[in-house]
């Protein structure tokens, strides 16, 4: 008989921050306890209190250097409604989503192809060293280049709207600080029939994947849950930039629809674990043990009842067909959702680069000071909740955050404990490659473990020593 | 030309200067620039900063308020008085809070800018002080971050000697002395968003702040998008 081990996974790569897996063995080789632990700390909950709120977009896309278009604009919107205003100029509300489907599409094409295709394309458990971009590109030069150029696109995108690549400023309180001149939306509109027909290879290349791979797919981390996301006010089309709560629950079935956002806590609570920084979250009415749920591409494939443009929409159809119109459980389809996205961000971009009103001059709305505002978008990973108070000086007073990975932090660890007790039960030599399987369970959900760590004060910890035989011989705990 | 004035050189440029000009003052009429961070135009001289040291006949000195003389040779533009500046601004650097990512003054900032020029591109070869400040929001139109008050006094010589009020003073001596309100803080002072001393021009960095501004000036329209700091007067020069 074994000696009873534990596994690390340290660090979990190919993803956005810093996290690790363990895993506990028993005598018999079998998987007694896996968990995904986020190691890092961030605390932008605390240090963003007193703040100005005009600095607040700025401040806090500096979260995360993966998609910080999604916590400028989150911000930007909760400030929004702080200062008053309701409704953006025209200019203003094109010109911020113009920057979002640049954002989302960069970062989709980032993880598809940068970080998960290597799995997909070599498999889980090729060599380590196969398992990389530029192995990528050695073997298909033409797919590299493309996966290059595309997310040059997205992020020129972003430059133009929010004047850099990486932390712009383009989004202000009640508006935008810029227009799109004509000569940089000619220059857009050059390449924007490349960029269709690559985003529609790429989403063949994606649905192939999961068509031809079915066995895989279904079996590998694919369980029941709740899925969430912000759709479309009225006909709960896809909208990646604004809109309201809808949760479905594993039959399909609606919990909560067209919820505004800003009544979010009535429905979402959030617990907290001895053994991780990130925050759990849970639909208030299910309980913490049944509440939680999924976000990101998978979920809003689940939960849009339709997508506004035409390309995208076939390829939903096509997507929910595989599942008869029921919520798609398979983590592993979260790929095939994010090339569809990708398409969708292609149609729109399109769409706003032949709107004159991207060259409007009038960027800015005033109101009247609020002193509490929430601001609500889907990131390219999921739902992404930001939410303020600030007091009569201007100052912030209070933030919370639910950031995508977090909304997901249960069903990753789901993940986890599924993929380690099919792949790692039961034997006596852990691989290299079976470890990948687990890593690969976790890059289907593109975690950004970084955005994902903030709750600032006494941390709830827990500290437990084991002997050689596995015993828990003391433990420590400290409360929250 | 006058017969009262005088010439003399700056690294080996022939300059006339006015009778009770300053070095920098004649400086910039010839279209040469001296970097400063504490002297701003209308505002007296004060010396403080000493980012404009020269070198006049080999000893150094304040260009902002050291007179011209006839004769002298002055060195501006080297590499050994420009370590010297160097080493003042990165200091400066040290002594605050400056986090130009989330600065609202961020390609408009006189310190920033300064560091660009002077191309100070290690910045850790001093110990962070990491000051802990305190914003002050109290007025209703006027913030304070004094985690990025570089005390040059500008603020204090504007209120006083252009709008007659005194908001500002120094306080303390020495490593503490820096930049403070007459008063409990901004809201008990007469500050008045139309002072002079609340202008954009006359705090180099993003210690005063004016609400419901923010980011408003897109990247690439900010002063110092345009060129490096001192682009001005070296563009008299050019033509």
């Amino acid at each position: 008989m074994a000696e009873p081990r534990l596994i690390e996974i340290s660090p979990v790569t190919r993803v956005e921050g810093h996290g690790k897996v363990t895993i506990h063995l028993d005598r018999d080789n079998n998987v007694d306890e896996a968990r995904l632990h986020i190691v890092e700390f961030r605390g932008f909950e605390r240090f963003i209190r007193g703040r100005l709120l005009w600095e607040v977009p700025v401040i806090v896309q500096r979260l995360c250097g993966i998609c910080p278009v999604s916590h400028h604009l989150a911000a930007a919107k909760a400030m929004d409604v702080i200062c008053g205003v309701d409704e953006l100029p025209p200019t203003a509300e094109k010109m911020r989503r113009l920057m979002h489907y640049g954002q989302v599409m960069q970062s989709h094409v980032l993880h598809f192809f940068h970080l998960s295709a290597p799995d997909l394309l070599f498999g889980f458990g090729a060599p380590a060293e196969k398992r990389n971009i530029f192995e990528v590109i050695k073997e298909n030069p033409e797919l590299g280049r493309r996966a290059v150029l595309m997310r040059k696109f997205g992020q020129e995108i972003i430059e133009a709207t929010a004047g850099k690549k990486i932390h712009g400023t383009g989004a202000i309180p009640g508006g935008i600080n810029r227009n799109l001149p004509i000569e940089t939306r000619d220059a857009f509109l050059k390449t924007i029939a490349d960029m269709e027909e690559w985003a529609l290879d790429a989403l063949a290349l994606a649905r192939g994947y999961s068509l031809d791979h079915a066995d895989i797919v279904d079996n590998f981390a694919s369980f029941p849950s709740n899925f969430m996301s912000i759709v479309r006010e009225g006909d709960g089309a896809l909208d990646l930039y604004h809109g309201n709560l809808r949760a479905l629950d594993p039959q399909g079935d609606v919990i909560f629809d067209q919820l505004e956002y800003s009544r979010y806590h009535e429905k979402i609570v959030e617990d907290v674990r001895s053994w991780s920084y990130m925050k759990f979250p849970f639909i208030r009415d299910l309980g913490a043990e049944k509440g939680w749920y999924r976000v990101g591409p998978l979920a809003r494939m689940n939960t849009a009842s339709f997508i506004d443009t035409p390309l995208a929409n076939e390829a939903h159809k096509e997507l929910k067909a595989v599942t008869g119109g029921a919520p798609n459980n398979a983590a592993l389809n979260n790929h095939w959702a994010r090339m569809i996205e990708v398409v969708h961000c292609v149609e729109k971009i399109r769409e706003l680069l032949h709107d004159p009103d991207l060259q409007g001059t009038d960027l800015q709305a005033k109101g009247d000071r609020r002193e509490e505002g929430v601001g609500v978008i889907e990131a390219p990973r999921g739902n992404l909740i930001h939410h303020y108070q600030v007091d009569e000086n201007d100052q912030v007073t209070y933030c919370n955050l639910i950031v995508s990975t977090t909304h997901n932090n249960d069903a990753m660890n789901k993940a986890v404990k599924d993929v380690a007790v099919k792949h790692l039960s039961g034997h006596e030599q852990i691989t290299e490659g079976m470890l990948n399987h687990v890593e690969v369970a976790i890059r289907a959900y593109d975690p950004c473990l970084s955005c994902a760590t903030h709750a600032l004060g006494q941390m709830p910890l827990q500290i437990e020593l084991f002997d050689a035989d596995g015993a828990l011989v003391d433990s420590r705990a400290q409360a929250a | 030309m006058s017969d009262q004035d005088i010439t003399f050189t700056i690294d080996g440029v022939e300059i006339t200067a006015k009778p009770g000009q300053t070095i920098m003052e004649a400086a910039d009429e010839a279209g040469i620039y001296i970097p400063r961070l504490c002297d701003h135009e209308g505002l007296r001289h004060q010396g403080g900063c000493r980012v404009c040291t020269v070198k006049a006949n080999g000893r150094s000195v304040a260009a902002c308020t050291q007179p011209a003389a006839a004769g002298i040779a002055v060195e501006n533009e080297n590499t050994h008085v420009n370590k010297m500046r160097r080493d003042l601004v990165e200091m400066l650097f040290h002594e605050g809070n400056h986090l130009c990512p989330i600065c609202e003054a961020s390609g408009n900032c006189e310190l920033q800018a300064m560091a660009y020029r002077l191309e100070m591109v290690d910045p850790t070869r001093f110990p962070y002080l990491e000051p802990c400040r305190a914003v002050d929001a109290s007025h209703p139109d006027i913030a304070l971050d004094t985690n990025r008050c570089i005390s040059c006094g500008r603020c204090i010589r504007a209120s006083k000697d252009v709008d007659g009020k005194g908001v500002f003073g120094y306080v303390g001596r020495g490593i503490h002395r820096r930049v403070a309100v007459n008063g409990e803080d901004l809201a008990h002072t007469d500050a008045d968003a139309a002072d002079h001393a609340m202008s954009d021009e006359v705090c180099p960095v993003g210690c005063i702040i004016r609400k419901r501004v923010g980011f408003v000036t897109p990247i690439g329209e900010r002063e110092f998008d345009k060129g490096l700091i001192g682009y001005e007067i070296e563009g008299k020069r050019r033509g």
